[in-house]
């Protein structure tokens, strides 16, 4: 293929913005997934092979064969993960990436949410900063992305959020049966419920239907495709341009450079297993945090030996996601009413503000439950199997509520990304090997997160209530992964600038969660969209056509 | 060199050893399991989901869910099944002098305890794979008829959305 504008490496919810910004501005674009564009075809309701129960393998990639990862525990020895085991830390591989998938809550985070630092102070060990952009610099974007993707839900009930300057382009779904319990007893606690924006249609939308409420929804392809991202919006914009060719299964390998240090383009493997070049104007690395950095790390060169954008050590650094916490109540009166998404009400009132903690974390219920996640979220008590155990799961299946979120992590530097020296996969590359973890106040946030949820279904009526709140030894990236390459001024303590421009290489770019100082109380993908937005305008504004040539 | 007589004398205990082997294949059900390691894992995951008004585990399918997986997504498990249903079993003769499929429910009860003590990877093992395919998807073999969903007051097929899906039809993963 011919050289082109530029190349986008990974179709995930960043990468497919980017490649609509670019493609509609005129530029010519190559958009590389190294997984497979899925339809609906393959959205089998499969409880046991899905994207979040993946007992039987990721049913939206990578596979478990040749796609391995490693970890190192905290006595320092080293394991392998398998993509549908946990330590995996995985997102997903396929056009739209996790939001193909996603439950899709599509949250703005709190002006506080960018200004970490300055608000508590960095705990001793931590590597907490503020990000060096605001909430305000990224409104309007999160206004874009809240109307080019999809977004439906209802702010008005809380106070708690940035200023805005147009509601959510869609109402949210009817109050399902829990929302009609946890609300009343939100409000006597004097909490501020309200429903939890989300990228699903409520109502048709961009050419689509509204959510038909069934019960395969989070880890789940959409059925009816009511459930926004960036393979139903984005990407089939930018295909209609014209300028934009996707190639699905294709594994772009390293980021090449020139011998002045600039990007030059990429080498991949296509899905015959060739390796081929394509040369580009630019480069945009949106591959998701893990990968991300990964790809930075192998693109060794002589000019880059530590990989790029690692002059000073910084690539895979700060790695993040959520600390998720909550309890389970259970309720002597049906709370199911097998309507999805089952997620529908939120508080957060406990984001931030709470003495002696560094912020907190939104409060949701959780989404819809299949039979298959309560076995092991029954009362404390329940004999773990026999005729007790089918018993309760009678008893507890439609009378309980789960109520969680994601505690905001405070990074350190020494949790991290790296390449492992030994185990390569099926491309013979060197695959991510994850240590270290966030800050220890990260858990005592969420055991705080934990007693509160447990009061608040304890207020709307439970009975008896289990808490959930662990202290996981290793970071727990997962899908909310983010932090690795993280965006700042300073050079020496940051991999690329405000713009998503590595500090080192000009035409080179990350646009995804990586860049991510902190990653909020939040569900990060409206925030990894409006970062999409924000930095390719700055990007087709900064194109003069030959700006970025070599 | 054959005879005429001694190729068609040849050529028919061919035959029959051909039929005799299909016969053998035919007979089991099983991808993975031996008929006796059928028995034993039914006792076992009879008792952690026994059978009430709603059907037990075995009832529901769940041996064709472990055993099809056996030889697919746990393959890697296929040596802790051999050596733990084998186990299970020398238990049972040793402590009541009966296979494990051939004693009481209540020794079965008894038996399934020690294991959850003595041998937890093998139980853990068991148990998870019993609970998944009862309360799985029913196109993986287990949680027949969707009869774990109905237990539960989900209506199956949903009353919201559509079911295009056979659950039970289409490549088995």
């Amino acid at each position: 293929m011919n050289r082109v504008n530029a190349v986008v490496v990974g179709a995930g919810a960043a990468g497919g913005i980017v490649a609509k910004a670019l493609s509609t501005a005129g530029l010519s674009v190559v958009l590389f997934e190294r997984g497979k564009w899925y339809t609906a075809n393959d959205c089998r309701k499969d409880d046991l092979r899905n994207q979040r129960t993946t007992v039987l393998g990721n049913a939206f990639g990578p596979d478990d064969e040749g796609n391995p990862r490693v970890w190192v525990d905290v006595a320092g020895a080293t394991h392998i993960a398998l993509p549908s085991e946990g330590a995996y830390q995985n997102n997903a591989a396929c056009v739209g990436g996790g939001t193909l998938s996603y439950g899709a809550q599509a949250w703005r985070y709190l002006p506080q949410d960018f200004r970490m630092r300055s608000t508590y102070g960095a705990p001793a060990g931590s590597s907490l900063e503020d990000w060096p952009i605001t909430y305000d610099d990224l409104e309007p974007f999160y206004e874009k992305a809240e109307y080019e993707i999809g977004i439906s839900g209802d702010y008005s009930g809380t106070p708690f959020h940035g200023p805005r300057r147009r509601d959510l382009p869609m109402p949210p779904l009817p109050p399902n049966r829990e929302f009609e319990i946890l609300e009343p007893a939100a409000k006597r606690l004097g909490l501020h419920p309200f429903h939890i924006p989300m990228a699903r249609n409520s109502v048709p939308y961009n050419g689509r239907g509204p959510c038909m409420r069934c019960r395969w929804c989070v880890g789940f392809a959409c059925e009816v495709d009511a459930k926004n991202g960036s393979q139903n919006t984005v990407i089939p914009t930018a295909l209609a341009t014209g300028n934009c060719v996707l190639h699905t299964e294709c594994m772009v390998t390293e980021i090449l450079t020139d011998d002045r240090g600039r990007a030059r383009g990429v080498s991949w493997i296509d899905e015959h297993g060739h390796r081929r070049q394509q040369l580009s104007d630019i480069v945009v690395v949106s591959a998701c945090a893990i990968e991300s950095a990964r790809l930075l790390l192998n693109s060794k060169s002589r000019l880059f030996p530590n990989g790029l954008g690692n002059r000073y050590d910084q690539v895979g650094r700060n790695l993040q996601g959520h600390h998720y916490t909550g309890a389970t109540g259970y309720f002597d009166f049906e709370t199911y009413d097998d309507v999805g998404p089952g997620a529908s009400i939120a508080v957060t009132d406990y984001n931030h503000g709470t003495p002696g903690l560094c912020g907190g974390g939104m409060l949701a219920n959780e989404f819809i439950r299949l039979p298959i996640h309560m076995l092991d979220r029954l009362p404390g008590e329940t004999p773990r199997w026999g005729p007790a155990h089918k018993q309760a799961m009678r008893a507890y299946h439609r009378r309980s509520i789960v109520v969680m979120g994601p505690t905001q992590q405070i990074p350190t530097a020494a949790g991290r990304v790296t390449v492992d020296p030994g185990v390569k996969d099926k491309w013979d590359l060197p695959v991510a090997r994850f240590e270290g973890n966030v800050h220890p106040h990260t858990f005592e946030i969420g055991e705080i997160q934990a007693r509160r949820a447990e009061a608040w279904l304890k207020e709307a009526g439970a009975l008896r209530t289990s808490i959930g709140a662990g202290k996981p030894s290793l970071v727990s990236a997962g899908q909310h992964q983010a932090g690795t390459c993280r965006m700042g001024d300073d050079p020496h303590g940051s991999v690329v600038n405000k713009n998503c421009q590595l500090h080192d290489i000009d035409n080179l770019f990350v646009i995804d969660s990586s860049v991510h100082v902190t990653n909020g109380g939040f569900n990060p993908v409206l925030t990894i969209m409006a970062i999409a937005y924000f930095a390719s305008d700055s990007l087709v504004r900064n194109w003069k056509g030959t700006q970025f040539r070599s | 060199m054959f005879t005429r007589r001694q190729f068609v004398a040849a050529s028919a205990m061919a035959g029959a050893a051909l039929a005799v082997g299909c016969a053998k294949r035919q007979r089991t059900p099983w991808e993975f399991l031996s008929e006796p390691e059928a028995r034993t894992l039914k006792a076992i995951c009879d008792q952690i989901v026994p059978a009430d008004d709603f059907p037990s585990a075995s009832q529901a399918g769940v041996l064709t869910y472990i055993d099809r997986q056996l030889v697919r997504h746990f393959r890697s498990y296929q040596e802790s099944y051999r050596r733990g249903l084998q186990q299970a079993n020398l238990l049972s003769k040793k402590r009541f002098g009966l296979d494990l499929a051939a004693a009481s429910p209540q020794q079965q009860f008894a038996i399934v305890s020690a294991i959850e003590k003595q041998d937890p990877h093998f139980f853990e093992l068991v148990r998870t794979h019993t609970l998944q395919g009862y309360y799985g998807s029913p196109r993986h073999g287990g949680n027949r008829d969707a009869v774990s969903w109905r237990m539960l007051g989900l209506a199956e097929p949903p009353l919201l959305g559509r079911a295009q899906y056979d659950l039970t039809a289409g490549k088995r993963s």
